[in-house]
Formats: C-alpha cells, sequence, structure tokens
C-alpha cells in the first residue's frame, strides 16, 4: 500500500543543494525582476520610503528633542539660600560636607560679601544699596546634582537639603522642567504609535503588491503546480520580491532622512548662533540605520507573506 | 498502474460527471481514452493527476490510494507522471529550453543534468534546433511537442495526454502519436484521451469508452472478471 511510486528524484545531498540553489535562483532572479521593469518597482519603492520615512523622521527628532533635553538636565542647579546668623565657617563646612554626597557632583560657595559685590555691579541699585547698614543677602550655595539622576531624586535631593537647620531655602525650578519631561515622553510615546500605524501601511503596500505579483503569474504558477512544484517553491520567489521592496524602502527612507536632516542644519547653525549654544543636530548611528533597514526588511517579508499565504493557496489547477 | 473501482464523480451542483467507472490499466500499459466531449475523459485523467478527488470509489495510482493523499505529497506524486494538456500550457515569457526544463529544476537537478535532459527530451520530439526559441514563434505542432518535451524530461513513469491532437491537422497528430507510441515501447505507462477514432484504431491499442460518465467499451476487461 505504501510502496510508493518510483523515485527519479536526485538524492538528498545533490537535494539540499538544489534547495540553496533556487533560493540564490529565487534571489537573484526577483532582482532581476525589478531591473527589468524598473519604473513599478520604484514606484512601490518610493510608497515605502515615503511611509517609513516618517516615522524615521520623527524619531530622530525625538532623538534631539533627548539630547537637548539632557543638557539641560545637566544644567538643573539647586540653590541653597543659608540663614543669615550663618556664620562663614559654618557656611563653608556644610558645602564640603554636600560635596560628600553621591547625587552631587559638584558644590560652589558664594558668599554674602561676594554676592553684595555682584548685585551692586550688575543691578544698578549700587548706589541705594550703599545706604543699607547691614548685608541682606544670605551665604549661597549652588549645588550641581550628577548628571543622570532623574527628576524624582533630585526632589528628594531637595527636601533632604531643605531639611538641614542652616539652610533657609533651598530652590529648585523644577516646573518647566517637569513640562520638558512630559512633551519628551508624549513624543517618544508618539513615535511608538506613528510608527507601528506606519509599518502596517508598509506591510499592506508590500501585501497589495505581491497580491497582484500573483495575479500576474497565475497561469505560471498553475503550471508548476502541476509539474509537481511543492508550495514553498512557488512561494519563495515572492518572498524574496517582498525582502527586496522593504530593503530599498528603507534605505530610500533612511536617504530621505539624511536629506532633510541636511536642510535643517542651516537654520540650526543659525539658531546656535542666536542663542550662543552648540546645539548638534544628530543623524542616524550606525545602529539606527541597521535597526531601520532591518525592521523594513522584516516588513517586506511579513507582507509578502502575508499576501502569499492568502492568495497562493487559491490558485490550484481545475 | 492505475486502478479505478467504481469511481463516482460528482461536482458541486450535482453534476455527476463519473459514474461506477472501473478500469485497471498496468504498469507499462497503453490505452486510449475516447468518447464525446462532456462524456468525462478530463475528469477520469483529473483524478489521476490529482487535480480532482473522486465523490465515491477508489482510484488507486500505483499502490497509493488518491482519494486520501495528503495535500503536500501531492506534489511529489505528480514528479511521477507527465501531463500533456490540448492547449500545451507552454509559458511565453521564456524561450523553449527553459519551459522543458522547468520539471528538472522544480526537482533540483544538477546543472549539467538538467542541460543533458532538456537537450535529450527536445531532440526526441525533434526540437533540438528551436532550443533559444519563444514559444509564441513556434508553430501549433511544434508548441505540442514542446509540452510533450516538458512532459518527458523528467523521465515519469505514467504519461497523460489530455486531447494532445485536437488543434492538429491529421499529418501532426500522427506524428505527435506516434511519439506516445515511442514512449510506451520503452516502458512508460500511456493513456490518451482524445476522439480522434480513425487514428485511434490505426494504432491498434486497448481503448476505453466513455458515454455521459459511465465506461462503455473497455478493451483492458480481462475476460471473466
Amino acid at each position: 500500500m505504501t510502496e510508493g511510486l518510483r523515485q527519479s528524484q536526485p538524492g538528498l545531498f545533490t537535494r539540499l543543494r538544489a534547495w540553496f540553489s533556487h533560493h540564490l535562483q529565487s534571489l537573484v532572479f526577483s532582482l532581476g525582476k525589478i531591473y527589468r521593469s524598473p519604473l513599478p518597482t520604484i514606484m512601490t519603492v518610493a510608497v515605502i520610503a515615503i511611509t517609513l520615512t516618517l516615522p524615521a523622521g520623527f524619531y530622530l527628532f525625538l532623538k534631539n528633542l533627548e539630547r537637548v533635553s539632557g543638557d539641560f538636565r545637566s544644567s538643573t542647579q539647586i540653590s541653597l539660600y543659608l540663614k543669615l546668623d550663618t556664620s562663614d565657617n559654618d557656611a563653608r563646612a556644610l558645602e564640603i560636607s554636600l560635596k560628600e554626597l553621591v547625587d552631587i557632583a559638584d558644590t560652589s560657595f558664594i558668599s554674602r560679601e561676594q554676592a553684595l559685590n555682584e548685585f551692586k555691579q550688575n543691578s544698578g541699585f549700587g548706589e541705594s544699596i550703599e545706604q543699607l547698614d547691614n548685608n541682606p543677602l544670605p551665604h549661597t550655595i549652588v549645588v550641581q546634582p550628577v548628571h543622570e539622576i532623574d527628576p524624582l531624586r533630585i526632589k528628594t535631593l531637595v527636601s533632604q537639603l531643605q531639611a538641614d537647620p542652616r539652610v533657609d531655602i533651598a530652590k529648585l525650578d523644577t516646573e518647566w522642567l517637569e513640562r520638558l519631561y512630559t512633551i519628551v515622553d508624549m513624543a517618544r510615546r508618539s513615535v511608538i504609535i506613528i510608527s507601528l500605524l506606519f509599518s502596517f501601511a508598509v506591510l499592506l503596500t508590500i501585501g497589495n503588491t505581491i497580491r497582484l505579483d500573483i495575479q500576474n503569474r497565475y497561469q505560471e504558477i498553475i503550471v508548476t503546480k502541476l509539474i509537481g512544484a511543492t508550495d514553498a517553491f512557488i512561494r519563495r520567489p515572492f518572498l524574496y520580491g517582498g525582502v527586496w521592496y522593504g530593503l530599498l524602502g528603507g534605505l530610500l527612507a533612511w536617504l530621505l532622512v539624511e536629506f532633510s536632516a541636511l536642510m535643517l542644519s542651516g537654520p540650526v547653525a543659525r539658531l546656535n548662533q542666536l542663542y550662543r549654544a552648540n546645539f548638534e543636530l544628530v543623524t542616524f548611528n550606525f545602529t539606527d540605520f541597521m535597526i531601520l533597514l532591518a525592521a523594513s526588511t522584516l516588513l517586506g517579508l511579513a507582507g509578502s507573506w502575508l499576501a502569499v499565504a492568502r492568495h497562493l493557496n487559491d490558485i490550484e489547477p481545475k | 498502474m492505475i486502478q479505478f473501482h467504481n469511481v463516482t464523480k460528482r461536482y458541486a451542483g450535482g453534476y455527476e460527471a463519473l459514474t461506477n467507472v472501473t478500469l485497471d490499466l498496468p504498469a507499462g500499459g497503453m490505452a486510449f481514452l475516447t468518447g464525446h466531449s462532456g462524456a468525462g475523459k478530463s475528469t477520469l485523467l483529473k483524478i489521476i493527476a490529482l487535480i480532482e478527488k473522486p465523490t465515491r470509489g477508489q482510484a488507486i495510482l500505483n499502490h497509493i490510494n488518491l482519494n486520501t493523499v495528503p495535500r503536500w505529497r501531492i506534489p511529489f506524486l505528480r514528479r511521477n507522471i507527465g501531463i500533456i494538456f490540448q492547449d500545451h500550457q507552454l509559458l511565453f515569457d521564456r524561450p523553449v529550453f527553459d519551459n522543458v526544463a522547468m520539471p528538472l529544476i522544480i526537482q533540483g537537478f544538477r546543472r549539467q543534468e538538467i542541460l543533458k535532459r532538456t537537450r535529450a527530451a527536445l531532440d526526441k520530439v525533434g526540437l533540438l534546433h528551436k532550443e533559444k526559441a519563444m514559444p509564441i514563434t513556434l508553430s501549433g505542432g511544434e508548441q505540442q511537442r514542446v509540452g510533450i518535451a516538458r512532459a518527458v524530461v523528467h523521465k515519469p513513469m505514467l504519461l497523460l495526454a489530455d486531447e494532445p491532437t485536437g488543434n492538429l491537422d491529421p499529418v501532426l497528430s500522427r506524428e505527435i502519436m506516434q511519439i506516445f507510441v515511442d514512449f510506451h515501447q520503452v516502458g512508460v505507462t500511456v493513456l490518451v484521451a482524445s476522439h480522434d477514432l480513425n487514428l485511434i484504431e490505426e494504432l491498434q491499442k486497448p481503448v476505453l469508452t466513455l458515454n455521459r460518465g459511465a465506461m462503455i467499451h473497455n478493451d483492458l476487461e480481462k475476460p471473466g472478471d
């Protein structure tokens, strides 16, 4: 019953090599098809690239925003206004003890006298201040928290410092910083949502392109099925087609984003001049680039897989 | 090789294409399948080629029950069959050689082997000089012979032909049929569906006749069965 038909097939090793060689063939064949009919391919790739450019560009925007907010974070300072009756020695002792704390990177001490002199010079009230009997300004210690501290620990640090009996007011203007962090967090989530939506769009675009491709080669699929091609054999060229669409789309998207960044570099330089800042526009690094390519290639494969799984089985000889 | 036991095929909608068909074509045998169009010839071939499954009864191809073949095995079973269609089903986007080589590529033969066997098959049908031609440039008879070359290139044990001479003039038809007889003589089992009764009579092979799905004449039936 199960003796089977005579196997006119070559041996296992040869078939294994044939399997690899068919993979290679499908790869080259699908690439050759792109080469032979470049216009439809270019249009598909362009659609995919533009679709990918939006999340990629948004990601880059976020990356720059995070860098800027990181800069702000490192410039976060806590000003400690000491009680007026604190002596010079006590104040300096406090500053030295603060330097020991893990969360504090640096401190600087501004004595009452120093503060008064600066105020005289800078405020324009020099004359009227001369009239004062005693110096109304306290000793001040400016605390620089460590660079990678998070907002919550800064708050803890502030209340810890406030608790010291020598400290009158520990002041940190955190409100605008928290707002900034919230905006960054919002942007981060938006990037995720946009990436998901647009990935789905890429998936559908590639799936639809492959579906049309399958329909165009209807006759060929029927004939190859009739002469004994397995589903995997028929599937392969279409899957490679999807991979190429994804990979080329990803590459083009990268170029588009880099080009856009180049367009922005002029205004950024001017902004730097105006604000005496040295903000530098970052673009994709190697890892980002590889992730973009890997993601777009995978989307291509997934999209073509969906199309192939849905439509190839429907095509049977009648 | 091919055994049918009371095979009935009813299509969705109730149309009965085959009714209680029984036949036994031994390995190495050759037979003609005749009957009016719509008599069930194509359906019978489709069951053997695993394109259709019987509704009732058993169809057996070389000890394998075709009623219960799982889907994944179908491609591998089809590799033992060479099928020739009336409209030859060539792919017009590639030259003759590539058309004929397809079964070998699918089965993963080596390059040199593909070259050798494809040329041998084209030589057998007298079209070696056309290997680089595109199918569209060939005559009807030549296209049909390319179809035959593709069906035999992987040396199948069974050759099925559905009206292979349907579109050809009598001289070409005789040539094509002679090719089938040649394959039969080297041990291939051959089943040809045709309504060219004069030609069939000339060749003196067993004839199976279908009429409205029923077998009304069977030269293969042994006396006393």
